[in-house]
């Protein structure tokens, strides 16, 4: 393959041909932010805060290092004057249209606006003017969408066609009016949102917020525990927020089998972790009522009933149906039980009915 | 299909003219934009449901539709007057006096520039040049371009249109 | 005009471009039947035309072959033309009138609006029925396309193209030639398009309007020797859906030439193919920027695309694309008929050929212009329009639309080419040219610009969405007398930061009007901001009245008119405004016959 050798802040760096700007800074540990851009999703080059200063054939400009294909001999200021200065107009304008409730916003310590402002010292909105008033959107279990807070990145509306397949929502008007919208600007409790969360995942900012996950506890109280999903045996990678040994919510973390995406049951439906209803130990009916036991006792009262019908009516008499939620290795080791141990090739899985 | 609750032959006729422009655009690319143009020349403007319908038969999601529809200024999601005042504030326009006559249209209609009077005979805009700024200030009603004006003659222009 | 005696005895030519919003129409129906009354019918042809250029004039009648000339004719002036042309005696009052000599002229030619410029492309356009491909045929048309077809290779087009010098008419100026070129040696064969860009949007610019109204058939003519030259089969042209005639006449065109075999398959038996669709815009300015018109004719919103290759390469659906304007297809024909050699004499080194401007705002003479490129802004401001309107004093012309920039009077004597006009802080973009005089306010205009650009951008990238809003906001707090000195500064930031970031050209050229207004008018920035005062007197919140007690007679007619009740006195006694109360309407100002109300 050929590649390519250009300078980075005085640095030299080699990469494959085709790569961005934006990648072979990343090669370098050179750092450029980056508020649209999102590795999974087509690039659109649209928020400009990835702005660098490149030299080519002896022309200077700035170009966005996201999408701005890397060229040999190009030499490339990733914060030169002009770069800073453009992001901190650009930070200033997407704030002079952003409520600054920080104290009290769910994404504190977890936005892109936020580490931005930090690093380019924007203290705030640098223009005073018109600001958007638009109605909080808080009518579903799942998601609040507070469009206020929207950079227009467009993350969200690449996520949802492009890797959840709905399109459920696209950009609407235009100009200082545009608006990410469902069709006809309904809710999404009204629209065909399947509420997967996929969006509020990409989101950098608090435009779209996890309702339970952020109401819960503050982006640093909470501690992530990877661990795979399990709702069924696709494997989804999830990470468990956990705060003060509750598991508060669900956030996807980038999984080998599931990248950034989770359905709306991996997502949001941890509710049955704490549960009072939930059971934690197993059961057993005892004149007509369920009596707590314990593991022991349970395994040895299945396998003695299964030995006995087995020996009475032959292994036939038995069926095994096993569950969408287990994992392929678990489903594998039960059909062997079934065929091996029961001896009946009565094993079917519930996905199939 | 859409439908209307009162059914009557109008709606029908324009279900079939509608249902005509599909099938002129069957498998044409980039054909959402002419359609939507088609429909609104059926319907007099979007209504929503007219949107989703193309959207199923030409299986583009509905959200785009809409996101096309609102994007671009032809297109009108609400009912509009049977003339239509387009008022030009072009450069040239702008410098001879088209705030004037928007002015005087906009008292005497008692409309603001994108609203619809009442009883539906006028719909007022403003656009950015009509191309006949040699003739500033100009406007157009419906498809007649008038140009030269003054806020009195304006308001006879329009006296005309009922 | 040619191969008209064998025909008829004359031609009357009825302009029915733009002239029709000045009632044409009706100009054009009394003749026709007047004439067939009179029984004239194959003696005398009633001709409606397109776009006679002198606007300002309109509606436009010429009787050809004398080349007669009659200014804002009538449906009652109709008696009158027809009766002229049996007596051989000029209807004389409706002859153009000669502003210095005070004389009637009775033919264009010698009219200096017309004897001044040079017609290439707009040389048929006023004397051709748009509507009659026999007209084009008989004024040559088609002609460059046989000779292409029948004796060239597409590689021997784009030669001649690049040799003309011919650079894009739709702003930028890129070589027309280089981009066939780029067109012609792209890597994908399967498919490739043209693309006619006729979504002529820039506030004061109607050319491509009139071209299209007027002379339809040298525009396919040009796209489809283009298709030729870069190996396409398929065109489209991309028309704002304001131009509805200018579609109907297309429309008509494209089947003429079908019915003709000059468009559809196996063209003039050659075996070339090439077929053009009609793509109507739907209003939006942003769509005549190459890749936001590509994803309208896609069906999306017309928001223009990062490119990572040039549209020759990667355009429409992924496909090769070449994509001109109006005015630069139109050329194509000229250069192919007359050769490369002479047409790359005309003009200037770098900037070949002729360029049609529209001439508006403040001009004595409004319309279309065709010049060579080079010649002075004073040649076309004074010679041909004819000075500004009213006695009054040029401030500045502003060139090149929402993109382009106010030129003041210390460059009148500028060539007007692509590349000086770049150095001004103006561009050439479609040819806008809006002349302004004392008692246009420079922040207004910077506003006006501001107000459509921010209306017109597409939201997608964030200096363009949201840096033109504020500066919107901030120039209008300016023109309301709540400036501050700061905001300079801060509209000078957001200029260089919108340029400099913005993802298409028009972010990237938005802030120009802003920018060039502040170079050369700086100081009227700073009376709004410092001393609360607007210069030309536009600004109506920095405006005050007052009456000039010597000049006032009392006669009270100013308080009658006043609707604020701001004006008081005693009869006979000098009067007074109330600051306080006053809504500066000026109905004071234009009641009174003494001059002695005062705004300043």
């Amino acid at each position: 393959m050929s590649t390519i050798t250009l300078t980075i802040n005085g640095q030299q760096v080699t990469v494959p041909a085709g790569s961005t700007i934006l990648k072979a800074a990343e090669k370098l540990g050179v750092f450029i932010p980056t508020l649209c851009h999102h590795p999974q999703l087509t690039a659109v080059a649209s928020c400009r805060i990835c702005v660098v200063e490149v030299t080519f054939k002896g022309r200077k400009k700035l170009v966005p290092a996201c999408m701005t294909g890397a060229q040999d001999g190009m030499e490339v200021e990733t914060e030169s004057a002009a770069v800073v200065e453009s992001r901190r107009t650009i930070l200033e304008l997407l704030l002079a249209n952003h409520p600054q409730d920080c104290l009290t916003c769910g994404q504190n310590g977890d936005c892109r606006l936020q580490d931005y402002a930090f690093r380019y010292n924007v203290p705030g909105a640098g223009f005073s003017g018109e600001r958007h008033a638009y109605k909080i959107e808080d009518d579903n279990p799942f998601i609040i969408r507070d469009m206020n807070k929207c950079i227009l990145c467009g993350r969200c509306v690449r996520m949802c066609a492009e890797i959840q397949g709905d399109g459920v929502i696209d950009f609407a008007h235009r100009g200082f009016n545009t608006k990410i919208s469902t069709a006809m600007d309904l809710p999404l409790s009204k629209s065909e949102c399947v509420f997967c969360g996929n969006c509020a995942a990409v989101c950098p900012v608090g435009a779209l917020q996890e309702k339970g996950l952020r109401s819960s506890a503050r982006t640093w109280e909470v501690k992530k525990v990877k661990t795979i999903c399990p709702y069924c045996g696709t494997g989804c990678s999830i990470e468990l927020n956990v705060k003060d040994g509750r598991v508060v919510g669900v956030t996807s973390c980038d999984g080998e089998v599931n990248g950034p995406a989770l359905c709306v049951k991996g997502r949001f439906g941890y509710g049955f972790i704490h549960h009072p209803d939930r059971l934690t130990t197993p059961l057993i009916k005892k004149n007509g009522r369920f009596v707590e036991a314990s593991w022991e006792e349970t395994i040895s009262l299945v396998a003695e009933k299964l030995t006995g019908i087995k020996n009475d009516h032959g292994p036939d008499a038995l069926a095994v149906l096993s569950s969408a939620r287990c994992t392929n290795e678990e489903n594998y080791l039960l059909q062997k039980f079934t065929r091996a141990v029961l001896g009946t090739n009565n094993i079917d899985h519930c996905a199939r009915l | 299909m859409p439908t209307c609750c009162c059914q009557n032959n109008a709606v029908d006729d324009r279900q079939k003219a509608l249902q005509r422009a599909l099938s002129k655009y069957q498998n044409t690319k980039g054909a959402l934009i002419p359609l939507l143009q088609e429909a609104q020349e059926i319907y007099g403007y979007l209504p929503g449901e007219v949107m989703q319908y193309l959207s199923k038969e030409l299986k583009i999601p509905f959200s785009k539709v809409y996101g096309v529809a609102t994007f671009y200024a032809q297109f009108h999601l609400q009912p509009r007057g049977r003339n239509v005042i387009r008022v030009c504030t072009g450069t040239a326009c702008h410098v001879k006096g088209a705030g004037g006559i928007l002015q005087s249209i906009q008292e005497s209609l008692g409309i603001k520039s994108g609203e619809t009077t009442a009883d539906l005979r006028y719909t007022l805009e403003t656009v950015a040049c009509l191309g006949a700024c040699g003739l500033a200030p100009a406007m157009m009603v419906n498809n007649d371009t008038y140009g030269r004006l003054t806020p009195a003659e304006t308001l006879q222009v329009l006296k005309q249109y009922k | 005009m040619k191969n008209l005696a064998g025909k008829y005895k004359k031609i009357i030519c009825v302009c029915s471009g733009g002239c029709t919003s000045s009632g044409s129409g009706k100009v054009l129906a009394g003749l026709q039947a007047a004439a067939a009354e009179k029984g004239l019918a194959g003696k005398v042809l009633v001709r409606p035309v397109g776009c006679h250029g002198f606007c300002q004039q309109g509606p436009i009648v010429t009787v050809e072959p004398e080349k007669i000339f009659y200014t804002r004719v009538t449906e009652a002036d109709v008696p009158d033309i027809l009766e002229a042309l049996e007596t051989n005696r000029p209807v004389e009052r409706l002859l153009y009138v000669d502003p210095t000599s005070g004389k009637p002229v009775v033919t264009y030619d010698q009219i200096p609006f017309y004897s001044r410029q040079q017609k290439l492309v707009l040389e048929k356009c006023g004397c051709i029925n748009p509507e009659n491909i026999e007209d084009y045929l008989d004024q040559g048309g088609y002609k460059a396309l046989k000779k292409v077809l029948s004796t060239m290779t597409p590689q021997e087009v784009v030669d001649e193209v690049k040799n003309s010098g011919l650079r894009g008419r739709g702003g930028a100026g890129f070589p027309t030639g280089i981009k066939w070129q780029g067109a012609l040696s792209a890597k994908i064969k399967d498919k490739r398009y043209v693309i006619c860009n006729a979504d002529e949007g820039d506030p004061g610019a109607f050319m491509d309007r009139s071209v299209l109204e007027g002379d339809p058939h040298s525009v396919l003519e040009g796209m489809a020797i283009c298709g030729f030259a870069t190996g396409s089969h398929e065109g489209y042209i991309y028309v704002r859906a304001e131009y509805p005639l200018a579609i109907k006449r297309l429309k008509i065109a494209i089947a003429q030439a079908e019915e003709y075999g000059l468009l559809g398959d196996n063209i003039l038996n050659s075996g070339f193919n090439f077929h053009i669709k009609i793509k109507a815009g739907a209003g939006a300015f942003v769509c005549g920027e190459g890749t936001a018109l590509m994803a309208s004719i896609e069906g999306s919103r017309g928001m223009p695309r990062f490119k990572t290759a040039r549209s020759t390469e990667k355009g429409l659906w992924g496909k090769p694309t070449t994509l001109n304007n109006v005015e630069t297809f139109a050329n194509i024909p000229v250069i192919i008929n007359k050769g490369s050699r002479w047409y790359s004499s005309i003009g200037t080194e770098k900037s070949t050929g002729t360029k049609i401007f529209s001439l508006t705002g403040k001009v004595v003479n409004t319309g279309l212009v065709e010049v060579p490129m080079g010649v002075t802004l004073r040649r076309i401001i004074f010679d041909i329009g004819g000075g500004i309107q009213n006695n009054k004093k040029f401030k500045a012309v502003q060139a090149g639309g929402p993109s382009g920039g106010c030129i003041p009077a210390d460059y009148l004597d500028l060539p007007v080419d692509y590349d000086s006009l770049d150095e001004v802080g103006a561009m050439m973009g479609s040819g806008g040219l809006v002349v302004l005089d004392e008692t246009t306010c420079m922040v207004d205009l910077a506003r006006f610009f501001l107000k459509f650009t921010q209306q017109e951008s597409c939201g997608k990238c964030t200096p363009c969405r949201e840096g033109t809003k504020r500066m919107l906001e901030i120039l209008t707090r300016i023109c309301e007398g709540k400036g501050t000195p700061k905001d300079i500064d801060d509209l000078e930031r957001l200029s260089r930061v919108i340029s400099s970031t913005s993802l298409c050209g028009l972010g990237k050229s938005a802030p120009n009007p802003v920018l060039s207004t502040l170079k050369y008018f700086r100081s009227e920035y700073e009376a709004h901001i410092n001393d609360k005062r607007c210069p030309a007197g536009v600004c109506s919140n920095l405006l005050v009245y007052t009456i000039d007690a010597a000049k006032c007679t009392g006669c009270g007619a100013c308080a009658r008119a006043c609707p604020a009740g701001a004006i008081s006195g005693e009869k006979k006694q000098p009067h007074a405004i109330d600051a306080g109360l006053c809504i500066k309407c000026g109905s004071c100002l234009q009641k009174c016959k003494f001059g002695a109300v005062v705004k300043k």
